[in-house]
């Protein structure tokens, strides 16, 4: 009885409702109390479902007691970055063009979830639409990192990182442009999968960069992270670039052992910029998966100096593209004052929109401006197949590529908010991979002097989720690395 | 050192339906340069006969069945607009004339 379902995996917690041992109802009570308990100091949601949450986690019970499959996921309570479409409650987008917006339909994924048996708690605190990399950008609070208030968690899915790593959600989706699951992840001690571009729908996903956005789960663990991906992944014909292809039950792929497997290590990824005690526990991370039986070999990413640069042409030129649609005619904020047409449009776009976001649009529209296309996106679009290429050639020597996922452990608040190409360099090392198009996931590997966690990373060939995922079971069995909340201990 | 000026700023803002203050343009000329010199950095690369790579997927004409669906229902549709009759999303005037 005195189990703290809390600290519990959402394996774990399926188990424990589906043989009677406790119910869907008291595991979200619990969530929920914990919510009450830490979150007025992680700040990680925007909004709390208490009594939807409940009536969910009854309709799992009753299921049950009827005697019907409560599902894959019954009764494990999870949380919903805010750009993800749900009919219950807001999606704000942490944005205040989005504020009180509710959406009419339920996002693929949040159907998926639904129909698995699993209980929404609420919606998670995100830097605005997605840009940023600290959870600052967020027009309501910012987020704190639950080993260290005084950090920032990561972004921008930093409300679904800490409140995974705080034990206010079993598991939460979050979404990945430029490294927005990844990053958080390692910065706040979880497990974070950005799964292959086209392999969850992006419908009802609110759309930042379309070439490069992709759902994925944010866990305590990496069987967690198979569960979650058998739930959300496979195509849909509302999204036109979500892949026609079967998917794995990725459970499977959890044998614990990666004899044979080839890992590549990019020398580029170990060269200026990385912190010592990063570096240090990736290569305790890499002496892990060898003697576990995997085989390492240097590969070179080349273009890897490149891919910051690209990246911000082509995520600014679409997001200028996509936030066009928040002209305050069908949704969202309408400046009360606008006179005409022209006014509205504008007006509207400069109160509603962060300053971030009006730098990206800037960005971005200065970028597909005459004149400037092909100097820009054209040659961004270019030698982001470069990028692809240096993949593809790595590739023919490895399985999968092992590398930091950050250069540093979490930073301060106000650290990087001074310099927006400051703050735009602490995603280097995520970035070529949603160029590229393959999966990766970030995996906890040890604490800081500090107390800070470090996450590594394994990046994989499209539609291979299933190789990081054992790799990283693989390591995680072995690692011994616990998450502990240190900072929260007391309360 | 790429040079962004005021008046880049301001042809800019125009085009993204932006309006800035004083501040907020002499701020962000400093800042789309100091960024724009960064991806400078690509004019170092021989991109000469490069395919561009648009997306991530290579799927070309996804066409479905032509075939009526269920839409959205209009109460849903105009629920979340600033304004509406009922029936159709209202806007300020667009045309000139009396108020």
């Amino acid at each position: 009885m005195n189990q703290d379902w809390t600290r519990a995996t959402a394996h774990a917690i399926r188990e424990a409702v589906k043989a009677g041992e406790t119910s869907a109802e008291s595991v979200t009570q619990v969530y929920l109390d914990r919510i009450a308990a830490v979150d007025p100091q992680v700040m990680a949601y925007n909004e709390v479902w208490t009594d939807a949450a409940l009536a969910m986690a009854q309709a799992v019970d009753a299921r049950i007691s009827a005697g019907e499959d409560p599902g894959p996921l019954a009764g494990v309570p999870i949380g919903l970055k805010d750009l993800i479409c749900t009919t219950e409650g807001h999606t704000t987008c942490s944005s205040k063009i989005l504020a009180g917006y509710q959406s009419p339909f339920d996002a693929t994924c949040v159907e998926k979830l639904r129909a698995q048996g699993a209980v929404f708690l609420g919606k998670l605190n995100m830097d605005e639409f997605a840009m940023g990399s600290s959870t600052e950008n967020s027009s309501t609070h910012p987020t704190c990192n639950p080993f260290d208030l005084d950090s920032v968690p990561g972004g921008s899915s930093g409300g679904s990182a800490a409140s995974v790593s705080a034990g206010e959600c079993a598991f939460s989706l979050g979404s990945d442009t430029g490294g927005s699951i990844r990053q958080p992840a390692a910065l706040c001690g979880c497990v974070g999968l950005k799964p292959t571009y086209g392999r969850v729908s992006r419908w009802g996903l609110v759309a930042f960069a379309s070439s490069l956005d992709q759902i994925g789960p944010l866990t305590k663990d990496v069987r967690d992270q198979a569960l979650a991906l058998n739930a959300i992944c496979g195509h849909d014909p509302r999204d036109s670039t979500s892949a026609p292809l079967e998917v794995p039950d990725f459970t499977q792929c959890l044998t614990g052992d990666v004899e044979g497997l080839t890992i590549g290590v990019p020398k580029e990824y170990f060269a200026e910029g990385l912190g010592d005690e990063v570096r240090a526990k990736v290569e305790a991370a890499l002496d892990v998966l060898r003697g576990a039986g995997a085989k390492t070999v240097e590969v070179s990413l080349p273009h890897a100096e490149y891919a910051v640069a690209v990246y911000y042409i082509i995520c600014t030129a679409e997001a200028s593209a996509n936030l066009a649609r928040f002209d305050g005619v069908r949704y969202g904020f309408r400046h009360p004052a606008a006179k005409d047409m022209r006014e509205m449009y504008v007006m509207s776009k400069s109160e509603g929109f962060g300053p971030e976001v009006q730098r990206r649009i800037m960005l971005g529209t200065y970028a597909l401006s005459s004149g400037y296309y092909d100097a820009y996106y054209l040659k961004a679009q270019k030698a982001r197949a470069l990028i692809k290429r240096d993949f593809d050639q790595a590739y023919q020597h490895c399985d999968i590529i092992a590398t930091p996922t950050t250069p540093t452990p979490a930073f301060k608040f106000g650290a990087k908010t001074g310099d927006p190409l400051e703050m735009y360099l602490s995603d280097i090392y995520t970035i070529s991979l949603n160029l590229y198009g393959g999966p990766g996931i970030s995996v906890p590997c040890g604490l800081s002097a500090d107390g800070l966690p470090i996450g590594f990373q394994l990046m994989g060939k499209v539609f291979d989720e299933a190789a990081i995922l054992r790799a990283a079971h693989a390591y995680e069995q072995r690692s011994g690395f616990q998450l502990d909340v240190p900072a929260l201990a007391a309360s | 050192m790429s040079e962004i000026t005021i008046a880049d700023v301001e042809y800019v803002a125009g085009l993204a339906q932006l309006s800035l203050s004083d501040a907020a343009k002499e701020k962000l000329a400093k800042e789309l340069g100091g960024i724009l010199s960064y991806i400078e950095k690509l004019n170092e690369l021989d991109t000469e006969g490069i395919e561009p790579m648009m997306h991530a997927m290579p799927l070309t004409n996804v066409l479905r069945e032509d075939r009526v669906e269920p839409s959205l229902p209009r109460e849903l549709a105009l629920k979340n607009a600033p304004n509406t009759d009922g029936e159709y999303f209202l806007v300020p005037k667009i045309l000139g004339g009396s108020e």
